[in-house]
Parts: structure tokens; C-alpha cells; sequence
């Protein structure tokens, strides 16, 4: 039962970043829902690359044949982390520039600018 | 196939490698080297991998170029480190890919000649980000790869991100980077959760051995619930309905050639993501029927509720953004057929797509340039004279309607005709209606700007008293200072070479003759793996069974189109005069009440629109892992 | 009312998603069961290129080619970063009045920060060039890098990071390392074995001199991820230290 808890926790992480989206009443609040969300995709690819009883995939002190958990899945977490904090600072600057600009940062007062239209 | 030659062997890699290599170097010497030296860079970068991916789409044939980067090719005796099996990352160039890629590039190309001489102030990080993004298309279009193609998609995502921020002046176009940053990420995450679960199932990322992987046992919950978070990432970059809501703003705000890269290759990717996994890893593992009434709804849905709301767009850019929603939509209804018929069209009609509304985007840039606004009734009768700006949106409208001869015709007549072989003539009038909407649309708006036609639009608010209009907010010019005729010219010329470009689709037979092989290839699950595994295995070529386009049916349906569009575009005209017609007051009040509420639904915040993404990948899981 | 219905639909929507989730998720092993093919061949594959951190392996010679992308996604944030936060020349006028920097830092975080200079750079430089032996690399090691130059900050003043931080050098420095990576991978093609292939020699596991083009495409990463922290929190520093003072002086 136990070795459900990381699936179900990266669920939960997912679906907490989720609802923080949609309820969310700050741009940085919004930014940070996001990281988030994307920490559950971490947790996720790190619950199932890891092996029971197995050890870092590093072979400096260890033995070649030592039970590892598989480097592949923490190449990928890697990348997704830097991916993920790239991606932040992207967001923030434009919210930077959305506070100069507009002078709020809700994103419900940020609506879409679809008009009403006659024809 | 004959076995290729070294150079278009790497040609793959190189189409990715060269524009990220000079995409760093003008990042690096930006700072120092005079401004016309990152143009010519970034222009010759863009031109070169035009033709060099030109050269990759007649080299592969029917076949496909594999490559193993990292020297990592599996060994045929199944001996070394991998065991018969890679430990590396492949890419599968086929011809479907390739066309992808010389449409990116020209694309690129021509948003790069446009802004020559203009976009001054943000110099040369503009050309690093253009030619990185170009990579990030190339990229995706060619990996093999699961997590290698989330790569791309993500760097695709970051480099439009800030092209689409870029005019920070803009108040609206910061938020729509960020509308679009948000939203594009999450769907990103939610692809990233589905390779992993992908990962869990099968231990493997290149798509063809998860393929091979999935296909050796029953599929279950699991295999749906991952391919339904994978595809999900997908369908909001192609800006399918109820994922689309960023696109209008983005595509609206960001700077014009930006905007041309994004509507023509970047929404064209996430289709054929969607079509490329099915077929290598999903066909005969998940039910065939599901996917084929789901992506023909979605494909449906998409086509009609991004072509009503563009009829309803004054703001230039805005109607020409949900005119992409809705020509998405069409593609996918190829997609849906999951055949190769219907693949070859959506491959066809997406390319078209990119020759058509290319040029109408920086029409409209042309337009902001000169007048500072894009809106439609401000621009009323301003437009006279300029011949060559009119010629482009007059082209450029008659394209959406599949003119004949022009880029959207071959792809648009392909198919419907396979979607009638396929038995779906619903599909078919969806198309036409779809084409006519947003044609009559374009139409509308360039008689109204170049010509002078109709009613003023800026006087009837008060005389109907209806007080719904709302007067534009004018608009930041992307560029200070006056544009002299040169300059203009400049910037008319590549949308221009874009409208000779889908001409040239449209007549050369041999042009349609290689995408029916191109279908044909894409639909070759089991080549496809074959050529993956044994990358240096001389495999037959497959040929497609092409089809003529200059079949009477095709040739009707283009003029029934057209003449729809014509009326839409009158009746937008003269709506004062259709108002006075018996009917034409009550018609106008039932359009109004049903397209009200598709406004306001529209008019989404933020969060709106994460709610929306998540309901609809809600009912992608139902219909798939439930 | 409307905020209401969409936190009712996103949440009908996500009651739907964990169901169905919890129904796929059933069909997985549990967490530690789950098979590898592909990351037993991997750490077969470090091995047989003598590369200890079999992690480092995957990122810099089995799947370079992601990396590449990751590099290039944090160049694009990086250099975007800069083109989203710059100075509009409406703005520009504003700034000649601002002080910058923290005045009344205590004396013994300015000697912290001095001393922790030296340390942090060369833990950093350490991180990047061990990438292939132990837990760390270019990612990480340009990290740590760029974190010393803010300890100037903070021991210093912001003036004095300025001199540090000519304009220009970061932003180049930042393209170079991108650009070496590239230059490494076409190495591998210019020797025959493909872009991105190990093409140096691999040398005996555990030993610095080790694991062929990985160092390498470290320190091009170090050099890359450094300068493009140092660009983003530069960038980001400037604004927290304009915005304020622009409302101060207006209230």
C-alpha cells in the first residue's frame, strides 16, 4: 500500500497547484501555482524511476554492482527543473511589466480582450 | 530508397544545430556587433535551412532519414552496451516532417525580412530568439523521441513566450504572454506526467520501441490516462476548443512576424503531435473509433466556433487568430480520419494554411505600422490606393475560401475529398462553412480598409443607437518614427514570396504527388519502427496513391465557398440594408443572442481559462481511461 | 458569480481527473517494482564510457541532445528575461536619482559575505568541473558560480557589483557557452562518430581525466547557466530596487 503513496502524493501536489490556479488573486501566486503543478511531474518521474533497495546511480564509491535507482528518470527531472525555473523567470518579468503597465497583477481584472462586437 | 549521401544524412541534425549555433552567436555578439550584421545572419540562417530542409523533403522519398545522435546507432548484431537497443536519441525525418520544417523556415525567413528595418529597439536578442524558436519547430517536428520532443516543445514555448511579451509597451501584450506562458506551461506538464507514465509502463522514451512496448500487452486505464495527458499539452498548442483561449490574445498582441510564426508553424506542431503518436505508439493499442469520433468532434467544434468568432472581429490581428483556430479545427478533421488520405490533407492543408495566413499576419503588420491601429472601422477607407498591402489581403482572403491555384486549394480539396471517401460528408460542409466564414471575414475587412465599401462602420453605432460599440484603445506602434516606401516595400515582399510559395503548392504536380507519399510514409507504423530500429537497413520506398485535385467536385466546393464567403463578407457590408430586409432584423437579433453567449465565454481571465483546460482534459479521460 | 462557476467547473473537472487517475495509476507497479529496460542499458552505456555519475551519462552523452534543448530554453529565458525588463526610454530618465543598494547592512553579514566569496566560487568551479564523478555539473556548479558574485552584493553595494558586472560580458559569456556546447557536438561530427558523440577518449572510471567530451560540455554549461543566473537576477535586482522608490517618492 505504501508504494502508492508517491503516485498519490504527486496527485494531490498536482491537483493542490490546480486549484491555486483557478482561485488565484496574484500573478506571483499564479507563477508559484504553476512551479506547483510542475513539482508533482517531478515527484512523479522520481517515484518511478526509483528502485527498491537501490542507491544514487553515481559510481564513484560504490560498487558496479549496487542496485541503483535509474539515472534516466533523474536526467529527465533535471532538465524539467531547469525547464520549470527558466519558464519563472520568463513569467515574473512580464509580471513585472503587467504591474507597470496596468497597475493591478489579479489576474481576474486581467480579462481576455475579446469585445462585444455589432456586426 | 537509395542510401543516402553523408550530407543530407545529417541533415536532421543540422537543421536543428544551425539555427541554435547562430541563434547563441548573435546572442553573444549582440551586444557589440552592428544591428545589420544579426540581420544578415539571421536571414542567411533562415534561408539556408529553407533550402536545406527543402533538399531533406526531396532526398527522403519514400522513405525516411533515421539518425541516433551520440554516435549511439544500435548495433545490428545486438551485441555492445545497448543490447541491440539504443541508449540515444533518434530522428526520423520523413517527408511529412521535412515539410513542417521548410514551411517553419520560410516562415522564419519571411518574418525576418520583415522586420529588416524595423523592431529597432530590441536589436539582436529579437534575431537570437527567432532562430532558436526555428530550432525548436525543427527539433520537434523531427524527434523520435518522446522527452526529446517535450524538449523542444518547451523551448518552442519559451522562446514565444518572450517574442510574444516582447512590445512591453503594450500593456495587452504582456498579458498575453502571460496568458499564453501559463496556460501553455500547464499543458506542458501535463504532456510531461503522461511520458512518465508512459515511462512507468513501458521503460522506454523513444517513441517507436514505446510503441513496440505498448502493442505487447493488453491496454488498460493506464495507457488511455497517459495518452490523454500527453496529447493534452499537444491540443492546446494547436489551440484546439476549449484549449484555445490564449491564442486570440497572443496572437493579437505579439509582434506581426511573430505572430506569422506561431499561426502558421507552431499551432500546425501540436496537430501533427497529435497524429505522429497515434500512429507510431497508439494505433491498435487504444479503440480505433473513440479516437476517430473524438478528434473529428474536436476537429468539427473547432472549425465552427473559431470561424463565427472571427466574423465577429474588428481588431485585424484578433480576427485573424480565430481564423487560425478555426483552419486548426479543418486540419484536424484530416487528422481524425486517422488514415493516410486524411493525414496527407491535414499535412497539406496545414502548409497551405502557413503559405495563406503568413502574408495576411504581416499585411496586417503593415497596417500597424502606417496607421498605428489595426482596427478594422478605424482604418475604414484608409487603405486606398496602397495596391500591393490590398493585393495581399485580397489573395490572402480568397485563399482561406481554397481559390484554386492559391496555397490553401490543394490541401483544401484533398480533403474533402477524403473525408467524403471516408463517409463523412457532415465533415465536408463543416469544412466549406469554416472556409467561407473566415474568408468572407478577410474579405469583409480588406473592401472595408482598401476600398471604401459599405456603410462607414464609424457612424452606425450612433445611428442604431445600440451602444454596444466600444471604441478601440489605440494601439503602440511596434515602430517609432514614419516607414518610408522602401521600408514598406520591404515588408510587403515576404508576404509576397509567402503567397508564391503556396502557389507553387498548389500547381506543381509534383508537389502533390509527394505529399501523397508523404501521407503514405506517415502511415507506415510498421516502416516507421523498422527504420528506428535498423537505421541502416535499405528499406523499399513506399508510394502514395495520389489523387487529382482537379476533380469537379473540388472545383464546385471551391466555388460554392467562395460564394458563401462573398456573402458573408455583403452582408457584413450593407448590414444596415439587411437589417431593413423582412427577416433581416430578427436574423440579426437570433445571431446576436447565439453568439453572445460564445462572447462571453470568450472573455475569459485566467483562471477561466485553466478551468476550461482542465474540463477538457477531464473529458478526453472519460472518454478514454474510463 | 462568474468566478464561482469557473472554480466550480475546474473543480468537477479535477474531481473527474483524480478518479480516473486513481483508476489508471491502480495498473502501475507500486513505487520501487517498476522495470527499467532503458535505465539498466543506460547505466551499462556510462560504464562502458567510463563515466562514474551515471546521471551526468544520460545528460551530457546519452541524451545530449536534451540537454542541448535545456541549455537553449534557459538561454531563451535568460536573454528574454533581459529583452521583457528593459529599459523603456520613457523610463530612462527616472533612474538618475535613485541610490542603490542596502545601507544599513550589518558588519557581520558584510564579513560573512566577504569571506564566503572565495568559498563559493570555488565550490562552484569545483561542482562543474567534478560533474562526471560525483553528484553535480554544469547546472548546478553555474548555480552556486553565480550565487558569489550576489555575495558581493550583499557584502558590498550595488554599485560595486556593477563594476563587476560590466554590460555586455555576461550576455556574451552566456552565448559563448551555448555556442561551445554546440561546438563540442560538432566535434563528434567533425570526427566521423556523429553530433554529440563522446568523441575524446574515455580514460579508466573514477579518474578526473575521465568520461571523454562530458567535462567538457560542463564547464560550456557552467559558463552558460553562471552568466545567465547572474544576467536574470541582475535584471530582477534592478527592478526591486527601482520600484520601490518610484512609489516612495510618489506617496
Amino acid at each position: 500500500m505504501l508504494s502508492w503513496l508517491p503516485y498519490a502524493v504527486a496527485g494531490w501536489i498536482f491537483l493542490v497547484g490546480c486549484y491555486g490556479l483557478v482561485t488565484s488573486r496574484h500573478l506571483v501566486h499564479t507563477v508559484v501555482c504553476l512551479n506547483v503543478v510542475q513539482s508533482s511531474t517531478y515527484l512523479l518521474l522520481l517515484a518511478v524511476g526509483w528502485t527498491r533497495g537501490g542507491t544514487a546511480p553515481i559510481f564513484g564509491d560504490i560498487g558496479r554492482s549496487r542496485a541503483v535507482a535509474d539515472p534516466l528518470v533523474q536526467a529527465m527531472t533535471l532538465t524539467d527543473i531547469v525547464v520549470g525555473a527558466a519558464v519563472t523567470a520568463l513569467l515574473l518579468a512580464l509580471t513585472i511589466q503587467i504591474a507597470k503597465r496596468r497597475g493591478t497583477v489579479d489576474p481576474r481584472a486581467l480579462r481576455s480582450f475579446e469585445q462585444e462586437s455589432e456586426e | 530508397m537509395s542510401a543516402p549521401d553523408g550530407l543530407v544524412e545529417q541533415l536532421p541534425v543540422l537543421l536543428v544545430v544551425v539555427p541554435l549555433g547562430a541563434g547563441a552567436l548573435v546572442a553573444a555578439l549582440g551586444h557589440w556587433a552592428p544591428r545589420i550584421l544579426a540581420d544578415a545572419l539571421a536571414v542567411l540562417v533562415a534561408a539556408v535551412c529553407t533550402v536545406g530542409a527543402g533538399r531533406l523533403v526531396v532526398a527522403v522519398g519514400g522513405g525516411r532519414v533515421v539518425t541516433w545522435l551520440g554516435g549511439w546507432t544500435p548495433a545490428s548484431s545486438g551485441s555492445g552496451p545497448g543490447g541491440g537497443q539504443s541508449v540515444g536519441i533518434v530522428l526520423v525525418a520523413d517527408r511529412t516532417a521535412a515539410m513542417l520544417v521548410v514551411s517553419a523556415a520560410l516562415l522564419v525567413l519571411a518574418g525576418l525580412l520583415f522586420s529588416w528595418r524595423y523592431l529597432e529597439e530590441t536589436s539582436a536578442t529579437y534575431h537570437a530568439l527567432m532562430l532558436v524558436f526555428l530550432a525548436a519547430l525543427s527539433g520537434f517536428a523531427l524527434a523520435g523521441d518522446l522527452f526529446d520532443a517535450f524538449v523542444w516543445f518547451e523551448l518552442m514555448g519559451a522562446a514565444a513566450y518572450a517574442l510574444a511579451g516582447m512590445r512591453v509597451e503594450e500593456p495587452r501584450s504582456v498579458f498575453a504572454a502571460v496568458e499564453f506562458g501559463v496556460v501553455n506551461t500547464l499543458g506542458a506538464s501535463l504532456t510531461l506526467a503522461g511520458i512518465t507514465l508512459l515511462y512507468a509502463r513501458t521503460g522506454e522514451l523513444a517513441l517507436a520501441y514505446v510503441g513496440e512496448r505498448l502493442r505487447s500487452q493488453p491496454a488498460d486505464a493506464l495507457v488511455g490516462f497517459a495518452f490523454v495527458l500527453l496529447v493534452v499539452g499537444a491540443l492546446v498548442k494547436a489551440a484546439v476548443v476549449p484549449f484555445h483561449f490564449w491564442t486570440a490574445d497572443a496572437e493579437a498582441a505579439a509582434p506581426t512576424p511573430v505572430c506569422a510564426v506561431l499561426s502558421g508553424a507552431m499551432v500546425a506542431m501540436g496537430v501533427y503531435a497529435v497524429a505522429r503518436w497515434w500512429r507510431v505508439a497508439f494505433d491498435g493499442v487504444l479503440p480505433h473509433p473513440t479516437a476517430e469520433h473524438l478528434l473529428l468532434v474536436l476537429g468539427a467544434v473547432t472549425a465552427l466556433v473559431g470561424a463565427v468568432m472571427c466574423v465577429y472581429q474588428r481588431h485585424i490581428k484578433r480576427l485573424l487568430a480565430y481564423s487560425t483556430i478555426s483552419h486548426v479545427g479543418v486540419a484536424l478533421l484530416g487528422v481524425g480520419l486517422l488514415d493516410e488520405h486524411g493525414t496527407a490533407a491535414a499535412i497539406a492543408y496545414l502548409v497551405g494554411h502557413a503559405c495563406t495566413k503568413g502574408p495576411l499576419f504581416l499585411g496586417s503588420g503593415v497596417l500597424l505600422n502606417r496607421y498605428g491601429t489595426v482596427d478594422e472601422h478605424a482604418l475604414f477607407g484608409q487603405g486606398r490606393g496602397r495596391w500591393f498591402t490590398f493585393s495581399v489581403f485580397a489573395l490572402g482572403g480568397l485563399g482561406l475560401a481554397g481559390l484554386p491555384v492559391l496555397g490553401l486549394w490543394w490541401g483544401k480539396a484533398t480533403l474533402e475529398h477524403a473525408l467524403s471517401v471516408a463517409g463523412a460528408p457532415w465533415a465536408v460542409a463543416v469544412v466549406v462553412v469554416a472556409g467561407a466564414l473566415t474568408s468572407g471575414s478577410v474579405l469583409r475587412l480588406t473592401a472595408r480598409v482598401f476600398l471604401g465599401l459599405g456603410a462607414d462602420p464609424r457612424s452606425r453605432s450612433s445611428r442604431d443607437g445600440d451602444g454596444s460599440e466600444e471604441p478601440e484603445e489605440p494601439e503602440e506602434p511596434e515602430e517609432h518614427g514614419p516607414i518610408g516606401p522602401r521600408a514598406a516595400a520591404l515588408m510587403v515582399a515576404p508576404a509576397w514570396l509567402l503567397l508564391a510559395a503556396g502557389v507553387g503548392l498548389a500547381l506543381v504536380p509534383w508537389v502533390h504527388r509527394a505529399g501523397a507519399t508523404a501521407g503514405a510514409v506517415f502511415a507506415d507504423r510498421h516502416g516507421y519502427v523498422e527504420a528506428v530500429q535498423h537505421p541502416h537497413r535499405v528499406l523499399a520506398p513506399v508510394v502514395g496513391h495520389e489523387e487529382t485535385v482537379w476533380t469537379g467536385t473540388g472545383l464546385g466546393l471551391a466555388a460554392v465557398t467562395l460564394a458563401l464567403a462573398c456573402l458573408v463578407a455583403a452582408a457584413a457590408l450593407w448590414a444596415p440594408r439587411v437589417r431593413a430586409l423582412p427577416w433581416g432584423r430578427a436574423g440579426a437579433r437570433a445571431a446576436r443572442s447565439v453568439v453572445g453567449g460564445l462572447h462571453a465565454v470568450h472573455r475569459a481571465d485566467l483562471p477561466e481559462q485553466v478551468a476550461w483546460l482542465l474540463a477538457g482534459a477531464a473529458v478526453l479521460a472519460v472518454v478514454f481511461a474510463l | 458569480m462568474r468566478a464561482r462557476l469557473t472554480v466550480l467547473l475546474a473543480g468537477a473537472a479535477m474531481l473527474v481527473l483524480a478518479v480516473v487517475g486513481v483508476r489508471a495509476l491502480i495498473h502501475l507497479p507500486g513505487a520501487g517494482d517498476v522495470a527499467h529496460p532503458y535505465g539498466a542499458r543506460a547505466v551499462a552505456a556510462a560504464f562502458h564510457h567510463a563515466t562514474a555519475n551515471a546521471v551526468m551519462s544520460v545528460t551530457l552523452d546519452q541524451r545530449g541532445f536534451d540537454t542541448l534543448g535545456e541549455e537553449f530554453v534557459l538561454l531563451a529565458a535568460a536573454v528574454g528575461t533581459v529583452l521583457l525588463l528593459r529599459e523603456l526610454t520613457a523610463e530612462r530618465e527616472e533612474e538618475a536619482a535613485h541610490t542603490y543598494g542596502p545601507e544599513d547592512v550589518f558588519e557581520a553579514v558584510r564579513l560573512a559575505g566577504y569571506v564566503l566569496l572565495p568559498v563559493t566560487l570555488l565550490v562552484g568551479g569545483y561542482v562543474v568541473v567534478h560533474g562526471h564523478l560525483t553528484p553535480g555539473g554544469g547546472f548546478q556548479g553555474g548555480t552556486v558560480l553565480a550565487t558569489g558574485l550576489y555575495l558581493a552584493y550583499l557584502a558590498a553595494d550595488y554599485r560595486a557589483l556593477d563594476r563587476l558586472r560590466p554590460p555586455g560580458v555576461f550576455d556574451a559569456a552566456e552565448g559563448l557557452g551555448a555556442f561551445a556546447y554546440v561546438a563540442v557536438g560538432v566535434g563528434g561530427l567533425l570526427a566521423g562518430s556523429g553530433f554529440l558523440a563522446d568523441w575524446l577518449p574515455w580514460g579508466q572510471l573514477g579518474k578526473p581525466l575521465s568520461a571523454g567530451t562530458v567535462p567538457l560540455l560542463n564547464i560550456a554549461i557552467g559558463i552558460e547557466v553562471g552568466s545567465a543566473f547572474v544576467l536574470v537576477v541582475a535584471k530582477f535586482l534592478e527592478q526591486a530596487l527601482t520600484v520601490p522608490e518610484q512609489a516612495a517618492e510618489e506617496g
